[in-house]
């Protein structure tokens, strides 16, 4: 369909359109709201609500062809809560008291590890669902067909609102949801078992998102990428409709299905997620907290306290400058595999220090910081071959195309905090990843571009090493440096205290912002290392897995320390190239390595090595 | 009744209490009575569970709880009321009851709404009002009956004068003893010592986390008025 002028519409197709947008309303507004439900009560943003969506719907497609599919909806939602209860009982409940940035990320741990049981549970093929038996017809309404099942499910959205209404508010256990969600700790004193509350709201959250999943299979296949389609969905709608307002999430809901039906209707559907995008920034400017959220409140009790970061001892410096040596001498002895393989861990020492300049000493914990390093891959192949720039020229702007990205996202970021934050950035980050995935013409869509070679005199391995090498090695010092200049000092006081900081002159903004857009730079940069060394770029260069390998680079390494992420760096690549070659679910492993990281090792390994040795 | 034994708590490396000991007898009125920061609240804290302690001993009814969970501690019949009274401000006054709600409990007065409001008239006024319309006299009465929905045998109550008209707390007082009367434990913190008066049975002096002295209110008002 070509694109067609809103005022060409007919009445009748604007009518449908509505209708269209109102359908997918409801299954959006109930992933929303389990996962508004379970942030209310346990404050944790629950990454896997999309992996629950998406389980619901194989579970229901599976289900089906024995149970028929009105037996298999709820089943396939029931089965999605047990497993939500059983999630939250053996897993989320040792993470309560700890802090923030580790709940999100066991449950981004769990989006890898749902994911690889999908695949290996019903394999890579997309799935398409039964109709609904009673409801596979059409209806003629202003004389256009439609389906009868979409006329259901419009009625279906506001059924569940007016049910979670009723359990919320005429329900004891309604009540004890609401009083806890204000104040846990005050509940528990008055003798409510906080354990079986927050199992049980975790496990209707869980039930509300497999539910949302399971009604979707007659309108769509099951596929193993709609868990973070509709977890950025789903963030958009909490962040636009307020975190916590269930009420908020239906409108949200209504608002961005709405936006989305028009968009394909009128035959603009590439550009659905620049709408999307962009009602989210008008909400956010105006309404910090959502159209119906509210600020969040201060969390009781003293908050976690970072020690001050020590500028390096001359020694270690010397140490440091010693092994930049060490590298350079490699080539001598080596000019194999082992230089590629370095190569990689400079790429990714840089990626994940960048991370760590915002994430440690900023405090902004993005969960989305492969969309720099993909814009900074993409720019320079896009420079190079449709731009037509030397490879030098293209290496040396690329990192541009990121920080443009920086300063737009992080503008709405820094205007955030916490797990909002989280959620934003990520976001962000698939919207990044869509727009390379979806655009053919320009990106080469889901094949990426290919013959992204640099020029001839540093196209010996060891050439590139050594470019790779010093480029790497200045850029991490410089990163390093900053944190301890006045920037870097200002910067931290504005993770620790943004008041005081506030107080004495510092625009913590402002100043969060640069970061933002410091980071983005570098990560742009090595991201034009990285599709130089390979000569090619594909999308996985900006997609959700590669934020979290920078994730667990900057956890491995410890998040308050200086060299940290380097070592995670080097220690994660290494094991990616030895195992990943042998594993065929690398990503259920990448996730149990997180989870096992947030369990047992929650300052880090060299910050647990630290600790250990320190006494 | 309540007895704790060699107390000992810290927040982090701050340490707050050394070594109390003290008990509030069945039927009584126990003050506890000390200046800000004396560690008062975080020993009722220590005794419903909210803050751990590093070591010492705290019994209920001759049963160690110090180990327990607050939920466990509130439903073997401790009541706690809050100094800065946190009640549930996006809910009614008839939903913060409900919360407090426990089944009616052996050796000890059984609350319902209805003799609630008895004791406080104006909460019967305003049932559906919810916590954040409520002015700070209305919000101390509604915690006080929100934590007796709970038919508590012992109550902590940590400064329920604070902040009150003269008029309120001379109510305060008349509650205080009216529980008092019905069998409570009451096991209050203070440092209004003319409030302190109208209700103790029992006194202890606690300053810098340590208790100083132990007997009746007058005995021990000197000594409070040192410190």
């Amino acid at each position: 369909m070509g694109s067609v002028p809103f005022f060409f519409m007919s009445a009748s197709s604007i009518l449908i359109q509505f209708l269209n947008g109102l359908a997918s309303a409801s299954s959006l507004f109930l992933v929303a709201a389990g996962l508004s439900l379970i942030f209310g009560v346990t404050r944790i943003v629950n990454f896997a609500h999309g992996s629950l969506f998406m389980l619901g719907m194989y579970l229901a497609v599976a289900l089906a062809p024995m149970l028929g599919f009105w037996w298999s909806v709820p089943l396939a939602a029931l089965a999605v809560a047990a497993f939500g209860a059983l999630v939250e009982a053996t897993l989320l409940r040792r993470l309560y008291a700890a802090p923030e940035l580790l709940q999100l990320l066991a449950t981004f741990a769990l989006v890898l590890v749902i994911k690889d049981f999908t695949l290996w549970a019903w394999g890579p093929e997309d799935l398409l669902g039964p109709r609904a038996p009673g409801m596979d017809g059409a209806v003629r309404i202003a004389g256009l067909r439609y389906p009868e099942y979409d006329l259901f499910l419009i009625g279906f959205g506001p059924l569940v609102l007016g049910a979670l209404w009723f359990l919320l508010r005429r329900t004891r256990w309604g009540t004890l949801v609401r009083a806890a969600t204000q104040d846990r700790e005050m509940a528990g004193a008055l003798g409510v078992n906080q354990r079986w509350l927050f199992t049980s709201v975790f496990a209707l959250g869980a039930l509300l998102a497999g539910l949302g999943g399971a009604v979707q299979i007659p309108r769509e296949p099951a596929t193993l990428f709609i868990d973070l389609q509709i977890i950025s969905d789903a963030f958009v709608v909490v962040v636009v409709g307020g975190l916590g307002s269930i009420p908020g999430a239906f409108l949200a809901a209504l608002l961005i299905a709405e936006i989305k039906s028009f968009c394909i209707g009128l035959g603009y559907s590439k550009i659905t997620l620049v709408v999307e995008f962009i009602v989210m920034a008008v909400v956010l400017v105006i309404r910090p907290w959502g159209l119906l959220g509210r600020m969040p409140a201060q969390s009781r009790g003293p908050g976690t306290v970072e020690l001050p970061l020590a500028f390096p001892t001359r020694k270690a410096l010397a140490a440091l400058g010693g092994m930049a040596m060490m590298l350079a001498l490699v080539p001598l002895l080596s000019a194999g595999y082992t230089l590629v393989l370095l190569t990689d861990i400079l790429v990714f020492a840089l990626f994940a220090v960048s991370l760590h300049f915002i994430m440690g000493p900023g405090g902004l914990h993005s969960f989305g910081h492969a969309a720099y390093f993909g814009l900074g891959a993409y720019g320079a192949g896009l420079l190079l071959l449709k731009g037509g720039l030397p490879m030098e020229l293209a290496l040396a702007l690329a990192p541009l195309l990121a920080v443009c990205g920086a300063l737009v996202f992080g503008w709405f970021c820094v205007r955030l905090s916490g797990v909002y934050l989280a959620m934003l950035t990520l976001a962000f980050a698939q919207i990044t990843w869509s727009v390379m995935f979806q655009w053919d013409a320009f990106t080469g869509g889901s094949n990426g571009l290919i013959g992204i070679w640099p020029s001839s005199w540093l196209s010996s391995k060891t050439a590139y090493y050594y470019l790779t090498l010093a480029t790497c090695v200045g850029a991490i010092a410089l990163l390093w440096r900053v944190l301890h200049a006045p920037f870097g000092y200002a910067l931290r006081a504005g993770r620790d205290s943004p008041l005081r900081a506030d107080a004495i002159g510092i625009d913590v903004r402002a100043q969060q912002w640069a970061a933002f857009v410091f980071a983005g730079l570098f990560a742009g940069l090595a991201g034009a290392l990285f599709a130089f060394s390979k000569g090619s770029i594909s999308p996985e260069a900006l997609a959700v897995p590669r934020s979290v390998d920078g994730l667990v680079m900057v956890l491995l390494g410890g998040i308050q320390t200086l060299t940290g992420p380097v070592w995670g760096a080097a220690l994660l690549t290494w094991l990616q190239d030895a195992v990943s070659r042998g594993i065929d679910y690398w990503r259920a492993v990448m996730g149990a390595i997180v989870l096992v990281l947030v369990l047992v090792f929650p300052q880090g390994v060299t910050g647990f090595l630290r600790e250990r040795f320190a006494r | 009744m309540l007895e704790v034994s060699g107390l000992d708590a810290a927040y982090g490396r701050a340490r707050i209490l050394f070594d109390v000991s003290f008990e509030a007898h069945a039927g009584q009125v126990a003050v506890l009575l000390g200046r800000n920061g004396a560690g008062k609240s975080t020993t009722l804290k220590c005794i419903i569970g909210l803050v751990r302690p590093r070591s010492g001993e705290i019994r209920f009814d001759g049963r160690p709880i110090q180990h327990l969970q607050p939920y466990q501690i509130a439903r073997l019949g401790v009541g706690y009321v809050p100094e800065d009274r946190r009640i549930f401000t996006d809910l009614t006054v008839m939903e913060n009851l409900e919360i407090g709600r426990q089944p009616p409990r052996e050796g000890a007065p059984r609350w319902t709404p209805a003799k609630l409001f008895e004791l406080f008239p104006n909460l019967g006024r305003m049932q559906d009002r919810l916590g954040a319309r409520m002015s700070g006299g209305e919000q101390q009465m509604l915690t006080i009956a929100r934590t007796l929905m709970g038919n508590p045998r012992a109550i902590l109550l940590d400064e329920p004068s604070e902040g009150l008209a003269p008029v309120i707390v001379e109510q305060m007082a008349r509650t205080i003893r009216e529980l008092k009367a019905q069998g409570l434990t009451v096991l209050l913190c203070e440092q209004n010592l003319h409030f302190a008066r109208l209700v103790a049975d029992r006194a202890y002096v606690i300053e810098k986390g340590q208790l100083r002295r132990s007997g009746t209110l007058d005995e021990v008002r000197e000594e409070y008025q040192q410190v």
